[in-house]
């Protein structure tokens, strides 16, 4: 712990780095995954492509991902779009079913009204579909957010910013210190990112408590 | 690109496919049995007792979130290398999913069913073990299949502290700037995760009974 005290700069600096490559592609693969997840929603076919391929990238090891990218994409190895590509796969891979599944659980009574009250599709979806999916959906943010800022740490093993660099820093000077204030970095920072997004859902959500 | 995954020359000897994958496969295999011993009795005990499930909730999230390269490398600091680190930082990584998936199978079961094992005469220690783990199993074997693909996966990890395994070819391949050795290693664990996933779902089919499986899937509702 005191390694973070007495190194508080360059603490700060790789926390900012970890903070901005696990929330970009939170933020980018949440935003995709809403379109998708709605279609998956609506349509058996995209279910029946959409699902095998998100259980297929999943089992891709972070690591290999992190690695390819840069042949495939064509830029440097220590370009930071090389976590944030893989990151945000992993995110819609996990959010579509999680988008898919909370949208097929609004009750047909409710869209139906909506319907009845002359509501168009886009309105319905942003104004009572999407509303009433958010608690199932932020459950699925919780859980992508902290398996980001998790794996972040492992573009540090090709070089990337992040804890991970006290990681890997601290493995080639045998400075325990160093990986176990990484290690608490992570951690914390999990928890804080989960607890906020709690938040967030009850704010957003505030039919989900009444009448208890 | 898959000229070096299909040159003779990389299937033989003791640095070849088939000996880092039986590695790989061994890696996975001992760090699921040493995860089960530890975590299906946890999982059972509060699911079965219905005591501390804010603990299994807790744990399982803390867990959830430590970073395994951080556990590999702390323990190799501290303990030296070799597979004991391995190990440490993949059990620490399947506990979470095998427990989570015990114990909500064994909350799942039908609180009726456990009441007429009791109402039977069955002791606690055969309604856990004759009713409440078989009708478990779907979700036990969930969480399993759950741990295995994260620990195939993470097992590549293992190799950045010159552990064997498939990760093996994807560090080398970096290290000598060989994408296709790197993309054979990626392309052989992903391979390799999906086979785990047919034997687990092998398995699964064997063991539980047919009455729980699925209803509805396959057929329209």
């Amino acid at each position: 712990m005191t390694w973070i005290f007495e190194n508080w700069d360059r603490f700060w600096e790789v926390t900012e780095v970890h903070l901005r490559l696990s929330v970009v592609p939170v933020l980018i693969g949440f935003v995709l995954s809403i379109p998708l997840g709605w279609v998956a929603s609506r349509s058996a076919t995209a279910r029946a492509i959409l699902f095998p391929l998100a259980n297929i990238l999943f089992t891709i090891p972070s690591i290999a991902l992190i690695v390819i990218t840069p042949v495939l994409l064509g830029v440097k190895i220590l370009d930071e779009i090389n976590v944030i590509v893989p990151l945000v796969i992993y995110t819609v891979a996990l959010m579509v079913r999680a988008v898919a599944d909370a949208l097929s659980a609004v009750p047909g009574h409710v869209t139906a009204a909506a319907n009845a009250m002359g509501f168009r599709p886009v309105r319905r979806f942003l104004t009572v579909d999407f509303p009433l999916a958010l608690p199932v959906t932020i459950a699925g943010l919780r859980v992508a957010t902290v398996s980001n800022i998790s794996m972040v740490s492992v573009g540090a093993l090709v070089g990337l910013g992040g804890y991970g660099q006290l990681f890997t820093e601290g493995y080639q000077t045998d400075n325990s210190a160093k990986v176990f204030a990484g290690l608490i970095g992570t951690v914390v920072l999990a928890a804080l990112a989960d607890g906020l997004l709690l938040l967030i859902g009850r704010v957003l959500t505030p039919w989900a408590r009444a009448g208890r | 690109m898959g000229g070096w995954l299909f040159d003779p020359a990389h299937w033989s000897g003791p640095t070849g496919i088939p000996v880092r994958l039986l590695e790989h496969l061994g890696y996975t295999l001992l760090t699921l049995l040493i995860a089960a011993v530890i975590a299906v009795p946890l999982g059972a005990f509060v699911g079965h007792t219905g005591k501390g499930g804010f603990v299994i909730v807790g744990l399982s999230n803390v867990l959830r979130a430590l970073p395994t390269t951080a556990v590999l490398i702390l323990v190799v600091l501290w303990a030296g290398l070799g597979d004991f680190p391995v190990y440490v930082a993949l059990v620490l990584l399947a506990i979470p999913p095998i427990m989570a998936g015990t114990y909500a199978g064994i909350r799942a079961v039908d609180p009726v069913t456990v009441d007429a094992a009791r109402g039977v005469g069955m002791r606690e220690s055969g309604v856990l073990l004759n009713v409440e783990i078989p009708n478990a199993l779907p979700l036990i074997f969930g969480g399993f299949r759950g741990a295995a693909l994260q620990v195939v996966a993470t097992a590549t990890i293992a190799a950045y502290t010159g552990a064997g395994g498939l990760g093996r070819f994807v560090f080398d391949g970096l290290a000598l700037q060989e994408f296709g050795q790197m993309l054979a290693g990626a392309v052989l664990v992903a391979l390799l995760a999906v086979l785990v996933d047919l034997g687990f779902a092998g398995l699964q089919r064997l063991t539980v009974s047919p009455g729980l499986r699925p209803v509805g899937t396959g057929g329209k509702k």
